[in-house]
């Protein structure tokens, strides 16, 4: 099979090295060769991050270039806007409708672009846009979009809802499984 | 069992495995996590260091000890090392010693896109470069081998996608080693009379890893599906060229960096038509490949700057890569910003405030760089600040000294800070120097160093006393100040910039990231108080924004500290009391 490609991109610090381990697991228990590349140090700091996840019979490069991603998702509106190049013609967009004003927005030295869900709709683009934020504070905590996002992912995949539970509980802290459950689910729902 | 492990973590599984038992490092991006992972081996002792130097001191001490030992650091970290490097290239190693050294192509977190692939030639020491996570692991065993074999440290050589990809190992079991010290002056003392006899050794030794490379399965041959070229390649540029053409030509995949096999380089170039070399950064292998007389494409087509990637390199070698979709919007960049409730935030606006000159260290505190409080100067390397601020002091015969400030992390200030402070004490120059003590090494993730009374390990440790130090450097002026308190941070850096004699802030409170620190509610905002004046955005806080003509407090980000409400003139915004 050829390989598939997943961007998971968002603001630093939202939680999408969660969102990588989660499928990093999945797709290494189903037989997959798999790789994910993160990104640490400075630009986590609230700055624009970018996590690739490739699963295929053998993955070569550790990153996606442009015009590679099956799938983006994003845990910020304006990230998945920002990404665009890099999805394949028939690739798909998930994104939370959450807005969070970057430095030069709050400063004033530039303006968060309107209607971007429409704005990506009307270039052609294939875009699963809801509102994941609402969903994890509906499952119990504002942290849980990264497996709201995950759960609404797992509509476009063939593995089946115990497949996605097994990797989940094997890779959240006990502590916060039910929470991650239940975020999971109604992602998957929504 | 299979699984999938960063490449850091599968360098320390290598060291695990090959009997290592003591590893010395300094955090740095993207090295960071091999010494944090080596630490969660019973097995191995492992430290942070206050700087590379020491780490890499230390570890030949281990394994001058006998016991196979590892130092960890970035690319610039090497440079701090390079004292030590060039004389224990001389005198080889008792039992095995890695030294870690991880590049940063792309500059995801560093200041500069040096190679340290010229360090390994310049200081003759074998590098081995591995190309995903199950060579990260098998190469740092071959490199105790090689290691004991040769009686020499050895590199390996990591870069940001080989150290932060995660790929699949199967982890094994680990071998115990361990050798006795024997007292061996001409070896081991390197005055005049013994190096020079320790020379012809090193040199001697370089030609016998050169053979050594020749027919090592380090270095490897792929056969390809057309002779029309062949790829001379290594470490992440090797995925690069396997993704953008499959088998389609023979590749010469080096895991040794240096020193590089030339007969096996020569009969590879013989056997294709064009000889093509695919790295980044320098043209390190291609000048290798041309002091053989060999003639390849290489710098000419790739860049030197910047990280590589699978369209770059079917598109330099004539294959076109489909782009996707690019939004004809605007879209606003969202560089990486100090975070909210940032205890550097509050002295970085008194800074702005006052106008000042401000030369700049390494670490978080760097953001204070970013619009709006733009407040730095220079950033140039680590514990450079100090030193900056006595030159530029010292050139302007004091006239600056009321208006000039230098700002240095805690761990950067017991890094290479120290001594630049001794230099001010001693010289007389008459600085203001600031340490952000924020109680941690933060840009990196969290590392405890020497001023936060914890070890790697997470047990207590002794705790260096900061305004004890100082003041034992010779600074007589030592203050501390809360940098949430706007009025004392005002005032202590209005009087420490007056007085006639060098002195030392110490902006004192803990990264508000750390579990231990405990947050107090959000703010409010009273919208009927707004006037909508904008002053307590001047801080570039990412709580705060303004909606509807009105300041808003993002409730997920607000950690309370209060510092924007000493900004706002109609009480307009409240929090938790103290």
């Amino acid at each position: 099979m050829q390989t598939r490609n997943i961007m998971i991109v968002g603001v630093g610090g939202q939680g999408s090295l969660l969102a990588s381990k989660l499928l990093g697991r999945l797709l290494l228990d189903k037989g997959f060769d798999v790789k994910v590349s993160e990104v640490h140090g400075m630009s986590q700091r609230g700055g624009s991050v970018v996590t690739y996840v490739r699963y295929g019979e053998k993955v070569y490069s550790p990153i996606i270039d442009k015009g590679e991603a099956d799938f983006i998702v994003s845990f910020e509106l304006l990230e998945a806007a920002r990404w665009t190049e890099y999805l394949k013609t028939d690739g798909r967009i998930v994104t939370n409708t959450q807005q969070i004003a970057p430095m030069p927005v709050i400063t004033g030295a530039a303006e968060y672009p309107e209607n971007l869900v429409e704005k990506m709709a009307a270039a052609g683009l294939q875009v699963d846009a809801f509102d994941a934020l609402s969903l994890a504070e509906e499952a119990g905590s504002a942290k849980a979009v990264n497996l709201v996002l995950m759960g609404r992912l797992s509509n476009y995949f063939d593995f089946t809802e115990a497949e996605w539970q097994e990797a989940i509980e094997k890779s959240v802290p006990a502590k916060f499984l039910e929470l991650n459950r239940k975020a999971f689910a109604l992602g998957r729902g929504a | 069992m299979k699984r999938l492990m960063l490449g850091n973590e599968a360098v320390a599984r290598g060291l695990y495995e090959a009997g290592c038992s003591f590893v010395s490092s300094y955090p740095g991006t993207p090295s960071t996590e091999i010494t944090e992972a080596a630490a969660a081996y019973q097995e191995i002792y492992a430290e942070w260091a206050p700087n590379e130097k020491v780490a890499m001191e230390s570890a030949f001490g281990a394994a001058l000890a006998g016991k196979r030992s590892f130092c960890g650091m970035k690319h610039v970290g090497l440079n701090v090392a390079a004292d030590p490097l060039f004389t224990i290239a001389y005198t080889g190693i008792n039992a095995g010693m890695i030294i870690g050294v991880a590049d940063d192509a792309g500059m995801h977190s560093s200041q500069n896109e040096q190679d340290s692939r010229h360090y390994a030639r310049a200081a003759k020491v074998p590098m081995l470069e591995p190309a995903d996570s199950a060579e990260a692991l098998a190469f740092a065993k071959a490199a105790y081998e090689i290691s004991e074999q040769f009686d020499t440290p050895v590199f390996l050589k990591m870069c940001t996608r080989v150290s932060h990809s995660q790929s699949v190992v199967e982890p094994g079991e680990r071998t115990e080693h361990a050798k006795a010290y024997e007292k061996t002056p001409q070896k081991y003392i390197m005055m005049p009379g013994n190096a020079k006899k320790r020379h012809p050794i090193v040199e001697a030794r370089t030609a016998a890893l050169t053979e050594y490379a020749e027919t090592s399965p380090l270095n490897r041959v792929e056969d390809g599906e057309c002779d029309e070229i062949g790829i001379i390649t290594a470490s992440t540029c090797y995925q690069y060229v396997k993704e953008a053409f499959g088998s389609k030509y023979p590749v010469l995949k080096l895991g040794m960096a240096w020193p590089m096999p030339e007969k096996k380089i020569r009969d590879f170039a013989a056997s294709v038509r064009k000889l093509v070399v695919v790295e980044e950064l320098e043209g390190f292998i291609e000048n290798h490949c041309r002091q053989l007389g060999l003639d390849p494409v290489g710098k000419d087509v790739f860049p030197l700057i910047d990280e590589l990637s699978q369209n770059t390199v079917a598109e330099k070698l004539g294959k076109k890569a489909e782009g996707g979709i690019k939004l004809a919007e605007a879209i606003p960049n969202r560089p990486p910003v100090m975070c909210a409730g940032c205890p550097h935030r509050g002295l970085f606006y008194t800074l702005a405030k006052n106008k000042v000159t401000v030369m700049g260290d390494i670490g978080c505190y760097t953001l204070g760089a970013v619009p709006p409080l733009a407040a730095i100067d220079t950033t140039i390397c680590m514990g450079a600040s100090i030193p900056n601020l006595h030159g530029f002091n010292k050139a302007n015969g004091g006239e600056t000294s009321a208006k000039t400030v230098a700002v240095i992390g805690d761990s950067t200030f017991m890094h290479s800070g120290m001594t630049g402070l001794v230099n001010t004490a001693y010289n007389e120059s008459n600085s203001t120097v600031i340490i952000l003590d924020n109680s941690i090494t933060g840009m990196t993730g969290h590392q405890q160093n020497p001023t936060t009374g914890m070890n790697l390990k997470g047990d207590p440790a002794t705790k260096i006393d900061l305004e004890a130090l100082c003041r034992a450097i010779g600074i007589r002026r030592v203050r501390v100040v809360d940098p949430y308190d706007l009025a004392a941070c005002d005032a202590a850096l209005k009087e420490e910039l007056q007085a006639d004699e060098p002195s030392v802030i110490i902006s004192r409170r803990p990264c508000a990231l750390l579990k231990y620190v405990k947050h107090k509610k959000p703010l409010t905002v009273d919208a009927d108080k707004c006037r909508s004046c904008k002053a307590c955005m001047k801080i570039g806080c990412p709580a705060i924004s303004m909606k509807d003509g009105k300041a808003r407090i993002d409730n997920t980000l607000c950690t309370g500290c209060g510092v924007c409400m000493q900004l706002c003139k109609f009480g307009a915004l409240t929090g938790e009391e103290a």
